[in-house]
């Protein structure tokens, strides 16, 4: 049993299975991500006397790194802690189960299910910079859930907290006064045991039915190496005990329970979960797919008639061509998605070839910043270097004669005969501070946004919101946005339905043959501005050849854009004597190894790199590419 | 900081080469080269072995390298010796700035080379030099201790072109010093330099003119190539002068061989022109065809049956070796036949004369049509059976010696 501080002793600190509804807070803390969540949720493990100041130091302190490196799969996603408050009637013991949220704006799912695990939430804000627009929709969610804000200003021990101007701004927010806004340093600890009381106090116990058949709802589901996948779960009602067989209520599959049990702080198994309990369990599965966020797991023997409300599978909203520089590497490739699939429920992804790039795989993510993820974790772990296409959304086109398909690869996209082109919307929120506000709407008007309202947090601090295509926000958006607000600017967005566009697919065209990777769909008035600037950029990057070499960019087969690259009048002229020969033997063998790396466009020969550059979204290469004479 | 070297393996202390180099050497024909590293200025565009006075110390300074190279031809003698005679067909004299020396140090090179191997009849012995140091004294010295050619560094005519290269002599010296070496009954070559930043098309023709209008033997042209760790390099990085430009020096070549052309100069080689094919140069001849040399000096390279060797590059390193009885060689690299092959073709194609089809390989020999069918090649000559490069190709060569060479 752990130690407890002076600060909590209960008499005996309630076991899972066997803790009543009434003295159970599930909560969770919403937070930007440097807003100090990780040192606050140590600070309360050992303020509740889970971990001990000594192990505090050695394992906790450190926990970030190792996050860092090895990604999810090591957090304490749900924690439970005992507590203590003093009463008139003596000391009441009481558990807290802290449950964690991924920050992303691409897991809007995931949050809000970690947010239906939960009565209450602690709106974790920097006291020296305020709330961001991540923060400001999960908390909005958090609202739309019905949970109780606990308002809190973190740091509060650095010097440029302003402390008073954030609370106004929170108590704006969600209605209360700012004397209500909790001051604390995750830091020092200074008012983490009030945050802890004020939780026991305004948090709603969790209410179910202990008699009714088991129902708990899936809020993670991890891979682990050793164990196979980790599920955690918060029971709404009935009970899970071990060994018995749990059914999953969307695909109806059976499991056996290996283990079930708490974290506090370490994983420890227990006799069972109980109503409005906190917990994990084990069954053996390999595969996070077989163990969906949001789905309800009941008991096998005794089912459950209807699911919990409010599950979802996985969507993929933002597509791209994924291919290894080294066509050798394709088969890594494959292994290495089938191993990031089974830890991530929403990747999905099928062979793809490009006639530019060779073989790939067209992947599916929740939004960019998946994309992003997945990426870096395809490069880190399994040192694979990748050329990704430009990301597009997926479109819903109806032909003329009625039949209708799902474009999600710029390829798929039917030539003619198009009655209807159909695609994503976003519903976006900017915070910045005021001064932006102009640039802001002159960013979100050039990517066809329509403004749904505007208001002002502080005197100085502004929310916008959009409807925008999602097919804008993937293209550079936030590169935008932070460029044209020195980067104070924060973006959330969430799926809000589809519109109708006028959409078209721009091709560009290397001495007459099309080249796949660079086909994009876009909206009919940007097709000039996207065919231009792809035809400049290759200009520049696609050295000269023997011949003069056009680029087009052609909706159809009408060009809407050209260059030219001149073809190239001298390749030597330098000296070639005595001392010359072996350098230039050596440069000759070097220019034929890079020869190897060109791609073959019809008779043009482009280098990979040239591919990547192109491709590439950084800020300057967004800009139309300038002629270096 | 000059250039630096291509990688290589270590070679023998003693100087000695593989069986398989001098091999059947006798029957080849053989020349020295002598490297002499020193020059008053260091010019901004120069990545050559060379040094400033100043910058080396007493012993490295010209007596303790005429020297060490008296030296190295001793070693070289030994190391090549087979017993039979082999004279030279061709030395030459490079730098730097060989007249630094004085017309009887660099003879008493020469004469040097003469008594190890003999010269064979007629035999070509040419020094560079700088047109300031040519007077007609220095000429008539030179002729005296065998010098047969004198090639000279006029670079441009062009007062302003001279000094963005750090050139530091007067345009009118140069037809002075050609008037010098004919009169001294030797031939006379001029090199010329073109796309240096700020270069007009215009300049270039007025150089031109002015080199055709002096009728030297020996016309040489180099496009000027901006080498890592030269000033010049420095300053076109730091956008203070224009990086040399692609189609102005192709337009400057196709100008240099219309108006060298009409003056009757012959291209024999992609940068070299002569008044007849007697008047080419030997000494470059022989490095195009793969002929054995031996150099002599500071950073000098070597070639013989497939070895090639280069020198340690300070002269300071350069004696001290030879001082203590070592070889100078810094490194070798012993050709396989496929390098030797790359060698053949990226060198021989670069000559009018050409390449014969017939030394090809089956991927080169099928690649000669479509070079045809580019423009890159001559057909007439490819019909002929040799692979001759048209004035498109010459511009082109390192195309298309990557499509002569395989994968």
């Amino acid at each position: 049993m752990p130690a407890l501080s002076p600060l909590a002793r209960p008499e005996s600190v309630p076991q899972p299975a066997a803790t009543p509804p009434e003295i159970i807070r599930n909560f969770c803390i919403i937070a930007h991500i440097d807003h100090g969540k990780s040192t606050l949720a140590d600070r309360m493990l050992q303020v509740t006397g889970v971990v001990d100041q000594r192990q505090m130091r050695a394992q906790y302190l450190d926990r970030m790194d190792i996050e860092r490196e090895r990604g999810i799969t090591i957090k304490s996603q749900a924690v439970r802690m005992p507590w203590a408050t003093g009463t008139p009637a003596g000391d009441q013991a009481y558990i807290l189960n802290m449950i964690d949220t991924p920050g992303h704006v691409d897991f809007t799912y995931e949050v809000s299910r970690s947010l239906a695990a939960c009565e209450g939430a602690v709106l974790l804000v920097d006291a020296a910079q305020g709330i961001e627009a991540q923060t400001l929709a999960n908390l909005y969610l958090a609202m739309e859930n019905d949970l109780a804000i606990i308002p809190v200003l973190n740091k509060i021990d650095l010097p440029s907290a302003q402390p008073e101007k954030y609370a106004e701004e929170i108590a704006g927010l969600i209605g209360c006064d700012p004397e209500d806004v909790l001051k604390v340093s995750g830091k020092t600890g200074e008012g983490v045991p009030e945050l802890l009381d004020r939780i026991v106090e305004e948090i709603p116990p969790p209410v179910g039915d202990a008699d009714a058949p088991a129902r708990a709802m899936i809020f993670d589901s991890v891979y682990d190496t050793y164990r196979g996948v980790v599920t955690y779960v918060r029971v709404v009602d009935g009970s899970l005990s071990p060994r018995e067989r749990i059914a999953m209520m969307s695909t109806k599959a059976t499991h056996e329970l290996l283990e079930i049990g708490a974290i506090s702080p370490e994983p420890a198994p227990t006799k069972g979960l109980g109503v409005g309990e906190v917990g994990y369990l084990i069954t053996g599965v390999k595969d996070v797919r077989q163990s969906k966020v949001g789905d309800t797991v009941t008991g096998e023997r005794r089912q459950a008639s209807t699911p919990l409300g409010g599950y979802k599978d996985p969507r993929p909203m933002v597509f791209s061509g994924l291919y290894p520089i080294d066509g050798s590497d394709y088969p890594i490739l494959r292994d290495a998605l089938d191993k990031l699939k089974l830890n991530d429920a929403a990747l999905v992804y099928e062979p793809e070839t490009s006639g530019a790039l060779g073989f790939g795989f067209r992947v599916g993510f929740l939004g960019m910043l998946h994309l992003e993820i997945v990426r870096e974790r395809l490069e880190r772990e399994f040192n694979l270097d990748l050329i990704s296409t430009l990301p597009n959304v997926s479109y819903d086109v109806r032909l003329d004669d009625g039949t209708e398909l799902e474009v999600t690869n710029p390829s798929e996209f039917p030539a003619g005969k198009i009655a209807s082109i159909t695609e994503p919307v976003v519903r976006g929120t900017v915070l910045a501070p005021s001064e932006f506000i102009g640039a802001i709407m002159e960013l979100c008007q050039s990517r066809r946004g329509t403004m749904l309202g505007m208001d002002y947090l502080s005197p100085e601090r502004v929310e916008l919101r959009y409807t925008l295509p999602l097919a804008e926000i993937v293209f550079d958006f936030f590169d935008a946005l932070k460029s044209k607000t020195r980067g104070y600017a924060s973006l959330d967005y969430e799926p809000s339905g589809t519109q109708e566009a006028d959409l078209v697919k721009v091709d560009i065209l290397l001495q007459g043959d099309t080249v796949d990777a660079f086909s994009a769909i876009v909206h009919r008035d940007k097709a000039y501005a996207y065919g231009v600037q792809m035809a400049g950029k290759l200009k520049e990057l696609i050295p000269r050849q023997q011949f003069e070499v056009p680029i087009q960019a052609a909706i159809g087969s009408r060009v809407i854009a050209r260059e030219t690259i001149r073809a190239i009048r001298k390749d030597v002229l330098a000296k070639c004597y005595g001392g010359d020969i072996s350098r230039k033997r050596k440069l000759l063998e070097k220019q034929k190894e890079g020869k190897k790396r060109m791609k073959m466009v019809g008779s043009v020969e482009v280098p990979q790199e040239a591919f990547i550059a192109a491709l590439s979204q950084d800020g300057s290469d967004a800009e139309p590419a300038k002629s270096k004479k | 900081m000059p250039s630096a070297f291509p990688p290589g393996e270590p070679a023998p202390e003693d100087g000695s080469l593989p069986d398989s180099a001098l091999e059947g050497m006798p029957g080849r024909p053989f020349s020295v080269y002598l490297h002499v590293p020193f020059c008053r200025v260091r010019c901004g565009y120069c990545d050559f072995n060379t040094y400033t006075l100043p910058e080396l110390a007493d012993g490295a300074a010209p007596e303790g390298y005429l020297g060490a190279a008296h030296t190295e031809i001793e070693l070289a003698a030994r190391v090549l010796s087979t017993g039979e005679d082999r004279p030279v067909s061709t030395v030459f004299v490079g730098g730097g700035t060989p007249t630094m020396l004085s017309p009887d140090a660099l003879g008493s090179l020469v004469a040097d080379v003469r008594d190890r191997w003999g010269l064979a009849p007629g035999a070509e012995v040419t020094t560079e030099a700088n047109p300031d140091t040519i007077t007609p004294e220095v000429a008539a010295q030179l002729a005296e201790q065998g010098f047969t050619r004198v090639s000279l560094g006029m670079q441009s005519a062009v007062p302003q072109v001279l000094r963005t290269l750090d050139r530091t002599h007067d345009p009118a010296g140069v037809s002075r010093a050609v008037r010098a070496v004919r009169e001294a009954g030797m031939q006379v070559s001029l090199d010329l330099i073109y796309g240096t930043p700020g270069e007009s098309q215009a300049d270039w023709q007025t150089s031109l003119d002015a080199a055709v209008a002096l009728q030297p033997d020996h016309v040489s042209a180099y496009a000027l190539v901006v080498e890592p760790g030269t000033r010049l390099h420095g300053q076109v990085r730091r956008g203070e002068v224009a990086a040399p430009d692609d189609d102005d020096e192709a337009d400057k070549y196709e100008l240099a061989d219309e108006v060298l052309s009409a003056a009757g100069y012959g291209w024999y080689e992609i940068s070299n022109w002569a008044l007849t094919m007697d008047r080419r140069c030997e000494h470059n001849l022989a490095y195009w065809s793969g002929a054995d040399w031996w150099g002599i000096g500071p950073g000098a390279h070597s070639h013989v049956g497939g070895v090639r060797w280069w020198n340690v590059k300070h002269p300071r390193a350069y004696g001290d070796r030879l001082g203590a009885g070592r070889s100078p060689v810094h490194a070798r690299e012993i050709l396989d036949e496929q390098e030797r092959y790359a060698e053949r073709v990226l060198l021989g194609v670069r000559l009018a004369d050409g390449l014969p089809v017939a030394a090809l390989e089956d991927a080169g020999r099928h690649a000669v049509a479509g070079l045809v069918g580019d423009g890159l090649v001559e057909g007439r000559a490819a019909v002929r059976g040799r692979v001759v490069l048209t004035l498109r190709g010459r511009l082109l060569a390192d195309t298309v010696v990557r499509r002569l060479l395989p994968g």
